[in-house]
């Protein structure tokens, strides 16, 4: 399978997710930000990171990059984007994905390991994972706190697109397992059509026992699937 | 009583975000010489006699909503 | 411009420098130069207070490949790999501008390890402050860890260890030491001497304003209450142009082109240059009106003087420029020739053609004043603490009020605002003796940590220099590595006081000892003087930042209890030192006393067997013991597992407090699973490492017999309380 890494200036977790990346397997490219064509691939990542030092809003000024209409037009035809961290700032600001990315509740960076319910495990990003499975993976962010309006979290719920939920060990999604003030806890949505997923979790991080744990690698396994 | 706070650099302060912004509205088609962000507030006091009222404001700048050792601060009555 | 006595002042230089100065010149210098000198000559650019005694200190050894004396100090860790690393103080300007001042220390120390070729894949940092219950001290600890985070996590390298620490003797005179390790190949450093005649000399980065005029020189000033005035002078970074300057430097560096690189620090323009063209006794000219400036009308005074951020200067190969600017505007940074290196000797300044300027690069480099400035040894105090006399405690209540104490409570409220994991090569972060970082696609690692105790220095200094490198020494090999050796940041009060002058110079006795007995030696460092306001003097806080190899890194060794009905072993012999410890402190606010005596071939001994120990799998988890004693370091290795302790009391020790709370040094705290343990005391007793079997882990429960039951997570939420509620 065949990957893109969109590599913007002030991107850091680029090199972590080429990383992940051919570490399961897939054959990936870096592609820089100035760049005007992407080669035929069969998913996009846009990584994690400080594009542009998060300057105006975090995402903004790389949402306005040339490359980003090929993404656009490639997400359109339906081929499957992959938006991590400051990748799901950035799909919010271009419009791929509705909803925004705001300050953290407590107005502080966070960096810790926390966990996740998968809410939708019949996509191609998460066909890995068990029903409402609890992954332990890292955030690291100073905006994930997601918010949308009541239209798209309707159509969020309706439709099943809602990717993850942040909750405690046992599963339960309440306040204390929310570490941003996120919408009833939102970590990860979908588009519509699902080939796009925007999340604020870093799975690349969660690929190797000896750093952390191996909870992200069926994000991966299931791309494949 | 209100009043409209704008909050800018100093002018020698290096505003790494203009400087960024500056740069994609050019690469965007659009023309300009410079441009520096600064902040914005809007606050409504209870004291009635202007001269007073603004000595608060001035107040709430000096005491939090500005850092003086970089920025500078502009108060108008709305 | 005639240039008045208070001219002269303004610019920090006496007026015995000032005759020096046209004693070099043959002439009185111009406002220009004279801005130069006083850039070049002031305490932070030209050590002069403290370069006689750093002679002292070894920095040799088969594992160091660059010592002191470049941007950062390099050594070995063997395939063709080398760490290069610096620790860096940025304190006067983060008393002014926490967030900023801490910021851009981090930006000016990660600039110094990639100019020599070197990804930086770590930062530390030690910081101090003032009593928690002075005005200023929230706010200046809320800037400094929004601007450490602020820089290192935009730039996306992570922040993996640090200190944190509270103490009146700092109230006016924080300190922000900054350190920063990066990863490259031996056969690709870069170094700073220029080579060549007629080479182009490139600027490359952001833009000069004004920002900092004569930073250097406040740096070398202490406070006092005209300090507000200066706040114009505090630089502002910008992570983002740093991370495109260091991709754009590390893709240069991946061919022939540099000569040499220097990043503007300190004195920016003036510094790198003179440094440059004097390391290959060569002249260098510059044309300032060359120079990409970000305001208006700037004079060349401003441009030579200004410190501001995120710049390079590189010495390039002919016929290079093209392909490397080529570098540079992909990353959108400028890149201008602004000079070249010739064969005057000089440095010489021109501006739209004219010279505005020319001084011997020697007299600005290495005709420096050197001070050898009075100093007397610090007075041992005979005064003997009476304990009889100290109101009556319960051991319980002892270890909280410790636990509970800013320095001693759990700091994850800091950590989490640092991003430990990017790079996905963090294996041990926050909260460990030592933070572990694995070298890129390889199986090995670093081990790096931070240390100081400047209350033991301030006692009596040569112990407390000896104290810092051994614990520092220790921290390292409780997470199975072999330390290789060090850089230092020496922070103290004004070098004019002799009291002040002699705790630096026996700091450095000690520092010396210790590092020579270890073959730890020192390869890069610091010093900050003048960390003082209206005479008083903060107590010396030399601090040490140590680098270890873990060879082949399996499972990394950390200090948390894995299991219950585990043996814990306290190696090494406790006689009860409770002078200057932290007992006596937080609960009888007595600082008296001397610090606990270094026994040099003990802590070999026992570290190197430790090593042994970890490195045949014998060991579950390990701990140094340090502030707090014996007591406070079981509990941390509680909190940190949630498995308890159950301990007998000591039969041998009458005094329980000396036995839990003394703080003597050499010693460590092992957990060895019942099955290991005939195997592991055998190694001990064929080494002659005294050792004492002192109790089992348990579920729950915290206990000295007859003494303390707690509950762990009582504990733990006890250790938790502090900075949440601040």
């Amino acid at each position: 399978m065949k990957s893109s890494v969109i590599v913007f200036p002030g991107s850091n977790c680029d090199r972590d997710i080429a990383v992940a990346l051919e570490k399961m397997q897939f054959k990936n490219q870096m592609i820089w930000h100035k760049e005007t064509k992407l080669p035929k691939s069969d998913l996009i990542v846009l990584p994690g990171g400080f594009s542009y030092g998060d300057y105006l809003r975090s995402g903004a000024i790389a949402g306005k990059s040339l490359i980003i209409d090929e993404v656009i037009k490639a997400a359109n035809n339906g081929c499957l984007v992959l938006g991590i961290c400051n990748g799901f700032q950035i799909l919010t600001e271009t419009g791929l994905l509705k909803g925004t990315l705001l300050r953290n509740k407590n107005l502080k960076f966070i960096n810790k390991d926390i966990q996740v319910k998968v809410m939708n495990n019949e996509t191609k990003f998460s066909n890995k994972y068990k029903k409402n499975e609890v992954l332990k993976i890292n955030i690291a962010h100073n905006e994930g706190n997601f918010f949308t309006d009541d239209n798209h979290l309707r159509d969020l719920k309706e439709n099943n697109l809602i990717a993850f939920k942040y909750c405690n060990e046992k599963g339960n999604v309440d306040d204390q397992s929310n570490p941003n003030g996120s919408l009833e806890n939102i970590a990860g949505i979908y588009n519509s059509k699902k080939n796009i997923l925007g999340m604020m979790p870093h799975p690349e991080r969660m690929v190797d026992k000896l750093i952390s744990n191996t909870d992200g690698i069926n994000l991966f396994s299931s791309l494949l699937n | 009583m209100k009043f409209s706070i704008t909050v800018t650099l100093k002018k020698d302060v290096l505003d790494p975000q203009g400087k960024v912004v500056q740069n994609t509205l050019v690469n965007l088609g659009m023309n300009l010489k410079n441009i520096r962000q600064g902040k914005y507030f809007e606050v409504e006091v209870e004291e009635k006699d202007q001269i007073k009222a603004e000595r608060e404001v001035n107040e709430m700048c000096k005491k939090l909503l500005v850092n003086l050792i970089i920025e500078d601060f502009k108060i108008n009555k709305i | 411009m005639k240039i008045s006595n208070k001219i002269i002042e303004s610019h920090g230089l006496n007026t015995q420098e000032f005759k020096d100065i046209k004693k070099l010149l043959k002439r009185e210098p111009n406002l220009l130069e004279l801005g130069i000198f006083s850039a070049m000559w002031n305490e932070h650019c030209s050590y002069k207070s403290s370069r006689l005694h750093l002679k002292k200190l070894p920095t040799r050894g088969k594992q160091v490949i660059q010592g002191p004396g470049e941007n950062a100090g390099v050594i070995d860790i063997e395939d063709n790999d080398a760490i290069v690393f610096k620790i860096e103080s940025h304190n006067h300007p983060s008393f002014i501008e926490p967030y900023q001042g801490a910021a851009t220390g981090v930006g000016g120390i990660l600039r110094d390890v990639f100019t020599m070729g070197a990804r930086p894949i770590a930062l530390l940092n030690s910081i101090h402050f003032g009593s928690p219950s002075h005005p200023k001290t929230k706010s200046l600890l809320n800037g400094v860890i929004s601007g450490i985070g602020g820089y290192g996590n935009c730039i996306g390298i992570p922040t993996v260890a640090g200190e944190t620490k509270f103490d009146e003797t700092y109230n006016e005179n924080n300190l922000v030491n900054a350190m920063a390790v990066g990863l490259v190949q031996k056969d690709k450093i870069f170094y700073s001497k220029a080579e060549g005649l007629n080479k182009s000399v490139v600027y490359v980065g952001s833009k000069t304003g004004r920002d900092g005029i004569h930073g250097a020189s406040m740096a070398s000033a202490e406070f006092d209450e005209n300090t507000e005035e200066k706040k114009p002078t505090v630089q502002v970074g910008d992570p983002f142009t740093e991370k495109l300057l260091m991709e754009a430097c590390l893709e240069l560096m991946k061919d022939n082109s540099i000569i040499s690189i220097q990043d503007m620090g300190a004195a920016g323009l003036t510094s790198s240059s003179v440094e440059m063209a004097s390391k290959g006794s060569l002249g260098i000219e510059l044309e300032l009106d060359k120079v990409p400036c970000r305001e208006e009308n700037m004079t060349p005074y401003e441009m030579m003087l200004s410190e501001s951020q995120e710049r390079m200067l590189i010495i390039l190969e002919d016929n290079k420029e093209k392909d490397a600017k080529k570098i540079f505007d992909k990353w959108d940074l400028d890149f201008v020739v602004i000079g070249k290196t010739t064969n005057t000797n000089n440095l010489t300044l021109k501006f739209n053609g004219k010279v505005e300027g020319e001084i011997p690069i020697e007299a600005l480099a290495t005709k420096a004043p050197i001070y050898d400035r009075k100093w007397v040894r610090k007075k041992i105090l005979k005064k003997k603490i009476e304990f009889k006399n100290l109101k009556k405690i319960k051991i319980e209540d002892a270890l909280l009020k410790i636990l509970s104490s800013p320095n001693h409570s759990n700091k994850s409220w800091i950590t989490n605002q640092y991003d430990q994991d990017v790079m996905c090569d963090t294996v041990q972060r926050s909260g460990s003796d030592a933070a572990i970082i694995r070298i890129h696609n390889k199986d090995k690692a670093i081990a790096v940590s931070v240390d100081s105790s400047a209350n033991y220095c301030k006692s009596h200094p040569i112990t407390g220099g000896k104290q810092i490198v051994c614990e520092n020494w220790r921290n390292l090999i409780s997470v199975g590595a072999k330390p290789l050796a060090i850089t230092n940041c020496l922070n103290f009060g004004n070098p004019e006081n002799e009291n002040v002058m002699g705790e630096f110079a026996e700091c450095l006795e000690g520092i010396k000892e210790a590092c020579e007995f270890l073959n730890y030696p020192v390869v890069s460092g610091n010093v900050s003087f003048y960390n003082g306001t209206n005479k008083k003097n903060i107590n010396p806080t030399p601090v040490i930042g140590g680098v270890g190899l873990i060879n082949k890194l399996s499972k990394p060794m950390s200090h948390n209890f894995k299991k219950e009905q585990s043996v814990i072993i306290l190696l090494g012999k406790t006689f009860g030192h409770l002078e200057q410890s932290c007992f006596l402190k937080e609960n009888y606010s007595i600082i008296d006393g001397m610090p606990p005596e270094i026994n040099f071939l003990n802590e070999k001994n026992n570290g190197e067997n430790i090593l042994k120990l970890i490195q045949n799998n014998l060991l579950l988890s390990v701990h140094d013991i340090s502030s707090g004693g014996l007591i406070v370091a079981l509990s941390e290795m509680s909190i940190s597992s949630n498995y308890g302790i159950k301990i007998q009391k000591p039969k041998k020790l009458a005094n329980l407090f000396e036995y839990f709370f003394g703080e003597d040094q050499g010693r460590y705290i092992l957990e060895v699973d019942i099955n290991n343990l005939t195997k592991t005391e055998k190694i001990l007793k064929d080494n002659n490492i005294y050792y004492e079997n002192i109790g089992f882990t348990q579920k729950d429960f915290f206990e000295i017999e007859g003494e303390i039951k707690i509950s762990v997570k009582d504990l733990a939420k006890i250790n938790n309380e502090w900075y949440n509620n601040y």
